[in-house]
């Protein structure tokens, strides 16, 4: 991918020797320079690592970190954090206790990159909903206002490139939830490109168009989203989570069984519920692999909605003894089920079989 | 109620404690800073030496001092060659005594505020374009106020209500070295218990307020933290 412009290339060695372990980094990639790339990988992958070394809150012994043509570390040269044009946004909200969320934002404002014009500064607090919030201490904030605070703090400071680390990792469900909206909302709003942390591959589903997959300091995969979840030998595709990603475009609505189809691929689609979207619109949809089921001919009556017919490509273990990953081909999309070593043997599966996919359930994203 | 002699005793004492405590809040930061966050090898050793006021009795800190400071010592011979001739029975003299008698009641509040702020707040800083002056100044300084405050106390009231260390290296200078506790002393050996008790009520009442304000400190700084719990 020669042509296309990459705004961020970082070549990054580090080692850590502790008592119990030696781990190290050892990552060298170019990213967009638009959209979210979700840097993902189990705890321990370094990923958080590798932010750091990009933000310059960590020193990598050997590395090279190019951004919008502006070396921040090469050879021996190193920009300290400070002088970095980054925005970031850490695990925990780690708001300056002693200022209230306006005196926090305002501290960054008067550091911005640029002037901060009152639209901009408008639009980031309507974007986050900061209202209201504005007068009171942290302390006095919930742990999804004090993110939202922080994440407008990140944005005021006008940065080139926004660091996410797990923003999302140490609130509740309900929290994640009142989160999400507002950075898919971020996302589209402001055009900054967004390096996102996470071990979540909902987040990453409804956020990222690109992702760097790590794993014990190597990089395993890297490129668009689809492409990327499509390839089923990565390890966080196995076990209970395992499921595919697809991308496609709403072709019919039916309002009295407030469902919608989605077409993925020539003569591939699926109905999902219909979540007030319109006909064209392009979303994700994911399937996650204990929703699907295989027949040998297309059963006629069945509650199942969504039929496929698919070629078995391979069979993979799954993390459980009991389980199998049947790893399907319906078109030019891929799609995995899980099912039980029994019905996989009861069904005499093989691979090249023509099969029909059940799927239970999809979820339709963004 | 006090007499001209006491009150120079007291103007002479409040004189010498404030200076001590502006010294040693702008030496003692960079050593609890130090002490706080380094992973070196020294950080044990030094904050040993740090902390031997503790529990050296102050005439063996006062006597080699004394010796230091004296003609043939090095310190003596540094401010000889600097010409402002001797410290030994001098203000400064004194001044100098005090900062290394003080220094643990200034350094360790400090530097426990300083680890219980830990890197976070460093860090988010450094992303928002602080560098590491401004970092201490608009981030450092006002998270660890009250330790700041805490220290500042302490090194003040420790240096008012120190004794040995002033016979060592002070003497009895009125106005120059004769600080409260010394005049009472004095009161004391001559038999004036009359005198004797106004001074050391004085001293009883100014320390009471004093640990009354190093609480009142502590007793914010947990309630705000009880209520971060609370959350």
């Amino acid at each position: 991918m020669a042509n296309t412009p990459s705004m961020l290339r970082a070549r990054v060695k580090l080692e850590r020797q502790s008592a119990q372990h030696r781990f190290c980094l050892d990552v060298d990639c170019e990213l967009p320079d638009s959209g979210v790339t979700a840097i993902f990988g189990a705890s321990g992958s370094g990923k958080t690592t590798f932010l750091r070394c990009i933000a310059g809150l960590e020193r990598p012994g050997q590395g090279e970190v190019v951004v919008a043509g502006q070396a921040w570390q090469q050879g021996t040269s190193f920009t300290p954090a400070y002088q970095r044009s980054i925005g970031y946004v850490f695990q925990e909200a780690s708001l300056f206790e002693h200022l209230t969320a306006k005196g926090n934002l305002l501290f960054a404002m008067k550091r911005a990159d640029q002037k901060v014009s009152d639209d901009y500064y408008q639009e980031v607090i309507s974007l986050l909903g900061l209202e209201t919030l504005l007068q009171r201490f942290p302390i006095e904030l919930s742990g999804g206002e004090r993110q939202r605070v922080a994440i407008a703090r990140a944005l005021l400071i006008q940065p080139k490139l926004l660091l996410m680390d797990e923003p999302l990792a140490s609130l509740d469900q309900a929290r994640r939830q009142e989160i999400l909206p507002y950075l898919a909302r971020l996302r589209e709003v402001f055009a900054i490109p967004i390096l996102y942390v996470t071990h979540s591959i909902d987040e990453i589903v409804q956020l990222a168009d690109h992702v760097l997959v790590l794993q014990d300091g190597k990089q395993i995969a890297e490129g668009e989203l689809t492409e990327v979840l499509s390839q089923p030998d990565l390890p966080m595709f196995t076990g209970f989570d395992a499921g595919t990603i697809w991308q496609g475009q709403v072709i019919e609505r039916s309002e009295t069984w407030h469902l919608a189809q989605v077409e993925c691929a020539q003569g591939v689609s699926v109905w999902g519920r219909d979540t007030g979207i319109s006909v064209g619109q392009t979303l994700r949809i994911r399937i996650l692999a204990r929703d699907v089921s295989i027949t040998l001919e297309d059963a006629t009556a069945s509650s199942i909605l969504n039929k496929i017919s698919a070629k078995i490509l391979r069979i993979d273990p799954d993390l459980d003894e009991a389980m199998l990953l049947v790893r399907l081909q319906c078109d030019v999309l891929s799609l995995t089920a899980r099912i039980t070593k029994r019905s996989a043997h009861e069904l005499d599966l093989s691979i090249g079989q023509q099969v029909v996919a059940q799927v239970k359930s999809v979820a339709l994203v963004c | 109620m006090f007499s001209e002699a006491d009150l120079i005793a007291i103007g002479l004492t409040l004189r010498l404690a404030f200076t001590v405590t502006v010294i040693l809040l702008i030496i003692g930061t960079p050593i609890a800073w130090w002490l706080a966050r380094t992973d070196s090898w020294w950080r044990g050793p030094v904050g040993a030496v740090v902390a031997l006021p503790l529990v050296l009795p102050p005439t063996v800190l006062g006597f080699y001092m004394l010796v230091a400071m004296g003609p043939n010592g090095y310190l003596g011979q540094l401010t000889q060659a600097l010409g402002m001739g001797l410290l030994p029975f001098s203000f400064w003299g004194l001044v100098l005594a005090s900062v290394v008698y003080s220094l643990p009641f200034v350094v360790q509040p400090i530097q426990n505020a300083f680890e219980s702020l830990g890197n976070r707040p460093l860090e988010a800083a450094a992303t928002l374009r602080c560098g590491p002056w401004e970092t201490f100044f608009y981030v450092v300084l006002p998270l660890t106020k009250p330790g700041f405050l805490t220290a500042a106390i302490l090194g003040f009231a420790h240096t008012v209500g120190e004794f040995g260390v002033v016979l060592m290296i002070g003497g009895n200078i009125p106005n120059e070295t004769r600080v409260v506790s010394v005049q009472i002393y004095d009161y004391v050996e001559a038999l004036e218990y009359g005198q004797a008790h106004i001074l050391s009520i004085a001293m009883i009442v100014f320390s009471f307020l004093v640990l009354l304000g190093v609480y009142g400190v502590r007793r914010h700084a947990n309630v705000s933290s009880l209520m971060k719990a609370r959350k």
